[in-house]
């Protein structure tokens, strides 16, 4: 592996970690609370609401994928 | 009057900031190991004395809201991916016994006489920027209720002593955290991370939080009860067995 590559590997992995659909939710909730915000609203519930949702769709989508792999173990 | 007033002040709102770096200091140490996070902790007070060395009563003009921006959404997303495999850990889809397969590697890598990896990043980040942006927002503090009152000398006094009562109770408390089992300890990170950088991330994007500070702690509430709440979830869902990889 380039180092390059490895370099790019490492801040991934340092920031975005294992899923990279929390880094991307997270990026698009500030976002969108920064918009809000600046358009005068205060929109404070926003960010534990988007906390609540990536969190719960995260280890959703692990507790679907072990459902899988225990049924395809099964049979 | 004046004098305590001013002391006062700085000290309780001094306080309240060193705390709050304190408690991700204390989180991390004890989870990831002192030696990295002792590293951030000095970096970040240098970096902040040179910065308030360089700068003085300028220091205003930094803009603090882009600064928790920044450090809050990635504090976030480090406590939610934290936090994520706390929640799977305690609801039996990942596996708990991790902890002493690392354990068991440490020992190994202890015996192999291999040098241990020298450098932990994610702890010295993590506790320089909880340092680093704390830091910053006590000499905003200071130079705030001290430049007003025309007594920035009595604001930093204040600031001083709260330093010295924040040390004290992070030493008391640091050998009873130690106790903690590994697991439990690295729950309490995932919510503690996860709520501080919810809390500054909106404070950064220009949100003002209804109790103001205190909303952290209803923050440090609420993510606590959704971990607990999705942990008793997957519980009642059946599903356990630890998965293939390192989801």
């Amino acid at each position: 592996m380039s180092k390059l590559r490895r370099f790019g590997r490492f801040w991934y992995d340092f920031i975005v970690g294992d899923d990279w659909i929390v880094a991307a939710a997270v990026v698009a909730a500030v976002v969108a609370t920064t918009l809000l915000a600046h358009h005068g609203r205060n929109p404070w519930i926003l960010m534990p609401l988007a906390v609540t949702a990536t969190l719960g769709l995260s280890v959703r989508r692990v507790a679907i994928r072990a459902r899988r792999e225990r049924r395809s173990g099964g049979s | 009057m004046h004098v305590v007033l001013v002391i006062a002040a700085a000290f309780a709102a001094s306080t309240v900031e060193m705390v709050e770096a304190l408690t991700i200091v204390l989180a991390v140490g004890t989870t990831r190991g002192w030696r990295s996070a002792g590293w951030g902790v000095a970096a970040a007070l240098a970096a902040l004395t040179v910065i308030i060395a360089a700068l003085g009563p300028a220091l205003s003009t930094i803009p603090i809201d882009a600064l928790r921006l920044f450090v809050g959404t990635l504090l976030l997303i480090f406590g939610l991916q934290w936090l994520r495999k706390a929640v799977l850990r305690a609801s039996g889809l990942k596996d708990k016994h991790d902890e002493e397969a690392i354990y068991a590697a440490e020992v190994a890598l202890l015996q192999s006489h291999v040098p241990r990896p020298a450098h932990d990043w994610y702890a010295f980040t993590v506790a320089f920027k909880g340092v680093f942006l704390e830091g910053l927002e006590v000499a905003f503090i200071v130079v705030t209720i001290g430049g007003t009152q025309h007594s920035v000398g009595l604001a930093a006094l204040g600031a001083a002593l709260a330093l010295f009562v924040v040390l004290v109770a992070g030493i008391i408390v640091h050998q009873p955290l130690a106790r903690v089992p590994e697991n439990t300890l690295k729950f309490g990170v995932g919510v503690m991370l996860t709520a501080f950088g919810t809390f500054w991330s909106a404070e950064g994007a220009g949100v003002s939080w209804p109790g103001s500070d205190a909303a952290l702690l209803c923050v440090v509430v609420f993510v606590l009860l959704l971990s607990f709440g999705l942990v008793e979830l997957l519980r009642r869902s059946g599903v356990r067995g630890s998965l293939a990889g390192s989801q």
